[in-house]
C-alpha cells in the first residue's frame, strides 16, 4: 500500500492503523501529536481503529500552545 | 544565552507585532519558517512568518489552530522552507517563557519567540527550550 506521509510517498503493509503508523514513523511524544488523513483530523481515541487506505495523505502535527 | 543565533527581517518582525496588536486582548500566535542554521553559516534565518489563529482566544493561553497549522506546513513544504518554530505574544507579561510555555515546548530544535506588549515598547525575544529549561537565543532584526 502506498501512503503519502508528511509529503513523502512510501510503501507500507496493507491494513495499517494510524496507531501503528505512528510507531513505524517513530513519531516523538505522540501524546502531543494530532494526525490528519486527507485533511481530516483523526480523534486520538480513533487512532487504533482508523485504517489507512491506498494513497491516503497523512500529516503529523505537534500541538503548539502555551500560556503566560 | 544559548549558542543559537536567529535572524528575522524587520518586515516579518512587524507582521508579528501587528498580529499581536490586532489580537488584543488575546494572545496571538503563529509559525516561523526558513532555513536552518546548518545551511546558513550557523544562523537560523526566518524567511516567512505565518500569523495564525489562537483557538483559545485567551489573554493568558494560546493554542495554534491545527487546521491553519496544517495549511502552513503544506505551504512551507511547497516553497521548500523548513519549520523553525513558533511565536506568541504576552500582552501583559515580560518576554520570557512561562512554566506552561516550557512544559508544552516539545521540540528542542525549535525557536520559540515571545513578543511582550507589557512595557512601553514591544520586546521580541527568542528561546530554545530543552529538558525543562529555556535559553535565550541571540536574535537579529535586520
Amino acid at each position: 500500500m502506498n501512503l503519502i506521509v508528511a509529503g513523502a510517498r512510501k510503501e507500507y503493509e496493507d491494513g495499517l492503523s494510524v496507531a501503528e503508523l505512528i510507531v513505524i514513523e517513530n513519531v516523538e511524544t505522540p501524546m502531543y501529536v494530532s494526525v490528519s488523513v486527507n485533511d481530516e483530523f483523526i480523534k486520538s481515541g480513533e487512532f487504533e481503529t482508523t485504517i489507512m487506505k491506498e494513497n491516503d495523505n497523512v500529516e503529523f502535527l505537534y500541538f503548539m500552545g502555551g500560556g503566560e | 544565552m544559548s549558542d543559537f543565533r536567529v535572524r528575522i527581517r524587520r518586515s516579518d518582525y512587524e507582521a508579528i507585532l501587528n498580529h499581536a496588536r490586532s489580537s488584543l486582548p488575546s494572545e496571538s500566535c503563529g509559525l516561523l519558517a526558513g532555513e536552518d542554521a546548518e545551511t546558513r553559516g550557523g544562523v537560523r534565518v526566518v524567511e516567512k512568518v505565518y500569523p495564525l489563529s489562537n483557538v483559545d482566544k485567551s489573554s493568558e493561553h494560546f493554542t495554534i489552530d491545527p487546521k491553519e497549522q496544517l495549511a502552513a506546513v503544506k505551504d512551507m513544504r511547497a516553497i521548500r522552507l523548513s519549520p523553525l518554530g513558533n511565536f506568541h505574544s504576552h500582552p501583559e507579561t515580560p518576554s520570557r517563557p512561562s512554566e506552561e510555555d516550557i512544559r508544552l515546548a516539545h521540540d528542542p530544535k525549535a525557536s520559540y519567540m515571545i513578543l511582550s506588549l507589557a512595557g512601553e515598547a514591544p520586546t521580541l525575544k527568542s528561546f530554545h527550550i530543552e529538558s525543562g529549561a529555556a535559553y535565550e537565543e541571540e536574535l537579529e532584526i535586520v
